[in-house]
């Protein structure tokens, strides 16, 4: 058997959990075995409707009345205590901040490793993983320990796909004893920001500046251009480190991870940090004046010369019309 | 407020990375090294809760001899005193990394573990495991917090903010505890001269932590496959501004 830990959040099912399950269904038929998807929380329950068609023989809706609010541990103790009962091979999560979380926790409680943010598995006596590292700039071989194995499952390595055939899966509520300390960690509050106006996550366009941008002040002419074409303004690690931007507005394996369908790339060169963040977007733009900055090579098109230069004659030639 | 600050050293990487003959590390010869970005910001958070409250502030990392520098680093942004777990080159994994630092608070620990605070990145840029802090504490039998972007001490309590899709989640735990961080908590200072001097003198402890076995073993490491784009280059300088401006037209950014 092979459980995959279903992520919501108050009931909105995350994408991430159905690549997940995407994932584990290929995994299970490779391995000859079922798959048990685990959803946690009263709020869970009318998600399992939705994940029928992802094919997996059993959805175990776990629930209990501190369960209401997300409790990393609470939720750990769910997936120890159905390991212990069921002897599942594997357990999988999304690569997820919660994800990641969920599963270091059982990994600790249950002193087993678990491998973060896998792209392929190859199970089998040594069962093998592909991680990601440097943010999927690097890809790792490992080998990984441990009954059950205990991994997860790197956000887009696979879509969601619906399974061609599929049976009805069995449903079953499962409430597992809980212990205090398992609350200990839990959400007390949650403050909710609203977005104003064009975000990096949902700009069309997203122009970005790094060190060639040279200051604070460099970012007005970044700005004009974004509110011309719709688009976000962020920023290279540099640009944040320095203090030009905030840190919200970093593009990068720190920062965002944006996908727009375009993104115009200002005095950047291109290091591994900033590709991890922009490398989503349909089509690059890269301005630089030097001929040799890296990220030229990983672009769609490009203009040698100053930012500083090129930008001001791009809107002047956008305000002739 | 005694502070343990966790912090990992790792190559400085830029646009490129090269691998080693055996494809079991990247080659570092002509790289610096750096503390991991979150754990930079680690570092920062414990510097000025302790500039704040008062206390002490300790910095602890696994790794060969060179990691000093990444120690020394951090105590001339104002940590006070470091902790080198001195292993040959090569990969402990999370499980170990864990075990060894649990050992190290164990050994130095006074009235229990000693800190009321113990700060980690959520994970590290090289191996991005997102587990450590999470074994550490509970080893210690300490609530952990994960990937925070916003902490207060108040009333012997950490209050914790994760930033999520909708907004911020709040946390809050009792101290001790174990906090895991997100750049963007801080904005790390660059070490000054005088901090440079004064780390200096800052004493380093130096451990020799044994193996315990690795659960998870790297093998190998590969690049993932190129997606061979081609550049098409608009031209230099202000000259190029017709064609970009052709460009947003014909990918409907602005109406033509």
């Amino acid at each position: 058997m092979i459980i995959g830990l279903v992520e919501h959040d108050r009931g909105v099912l995350e994408e991430s959990s159905l690549q997940m399950l995407t994932f584990a269904r290929g995994l299970a038929a490779r391995m000859e075995t079922s798959l048990t998807a685990v959803l946690v929380g009263p709020e869970a329950r009318p998600l399992a409707e939705s994940l029928k068609p992802y094919g997996m023989s059993n959805i175990i809706l776990a629930e209990g009345d501190r369960l209401e609010h997300y409790a990393p541990e609470a939720w750990a103790r769910v997936v120890l205590t159905l390991m212990e009962e069921r002897r599942p091979e594997v357990v999988l999560a999304p690569g997820t901040d919660r994800g990641n979380e969920v599963m270091g926790h059982v990994g600790a409680k249950a002193d087993l490793p678990m491998a973060a943010n896998c792209s392929g598995m190859h199970p089998g006596d040594p069962f093998k993983v592909t991680r990601l590292r440097w943010g999927s700039s690097l890809l790792e071989e490992a080998v990984v320990e441990g009954d059950p194995r205990l991994a997860t499952v790197a956000l887009h390595v696979m879509e969601p796909e619906e399974a061609s055939l599929f049976n009805e899966p069995t449903m079953e509520v499962f409430s597992p004893v809980f212990e205090d300390t398992d609350f200990r960690v839990r959400v007390t509050a949650l403050e909710e920001t609203v977005a104003d106006g064009i975000t990096l996550k949902t700009a069309p366009v997203v122009i970005g500046g790094g060190r060639g941008v040279g200051s604070e002040e460099g970012y007005a002419v970044l700005e004009e251009l974004a509110g011309l074409v719709g688009g976000a303004v962020g920023g290279s690690r540099v640009a944040t480190n320095n203090g030009w931007r905030p840190h919200s507005d970093q593009i990068g394996l720190t920062g965002n991870r944006i996908a727009p369908e375009l993104y115009i790339a200002c005095g950047i060169s291109g290091a591994i940090q900033h590709m991890v963040g922009c490398k989503g977007a349909k089509r690059i733009l890269v301005i630089n004046n030097d001929p040799e900055a890296a990220l030229f090579s990983k672009a769609d098109y490009g203009v040698i010369g100053d930012l500083h230069e090129v930008l001001p004659a791009i809107i002047r030639e956008i305000k002739k019309g | 407020m005694n502070i343990l600050v966790c912090i990992k050293r790792v190559p400085d990487i830029g646009a490129k990375v090269e691998l080693t003959g055996d494809r079991r590390a990247i080659v570092t010869r002509n790289l610096g090294f750096t503390i991991s970005p979150h754990e930079e910001c680690a570092v920062e958070e414990a510097v000025q809760w302790i500039e704040k409250d008062g206390g002490v502030s300790t910095v602890l990392t696994l790794g060969p001899d060179g990691a000093e520098e990444q120690l020394r680093d951090s105590l001339a942004r104002g940590v006070d005193r470091g902790i080198l777990l001195e292993v040959e080159e090569g990969e402990w994994d999370p499980g170990e990394t864990a075990r060894a630092i649990v050992e190290a608070i164990r050994a130095g620990g006074r009235e229990g573990v000693g800190f009321d605070l113990f700060l980690f990145g959520n994970e590290a840029a090289d191996t991005g495991d997102f587990q450590v802090g999470i074994r550490v504490a509970h080893a210690l039998n300490l609530p952990c917090v994960t990937g925070i972007k916003h902490l207060e001490l108040v009333d012997n309590k950490a209050v914790c903010k994760r930033e999520v899709d909708s907004g911020w989640e709040v946390y809050e735990v009792p101290l001790p505890a174990v906090i895991t961080v997100k750049e963007g908590i801080n904005l790390p200072r660059y070490p000054s001269l005088r901090g440079t001097m004064k780390a200096k003198k800052k004493p380093v402890d130096r451990v020799r932590p044994e193996r315990s076995g690795a659960g998870l073993q790297m093998l190998e490491l590969s690049h993932p496959p190129e997606q061979g784009k081609k550049v098409e280059m608009l031209g230099e300088g202000s000259a190029a501004a017709p064609k970009v401006v052709e460009l947003l037209k014909d990918l409907e950014v602005i109406p033509s």
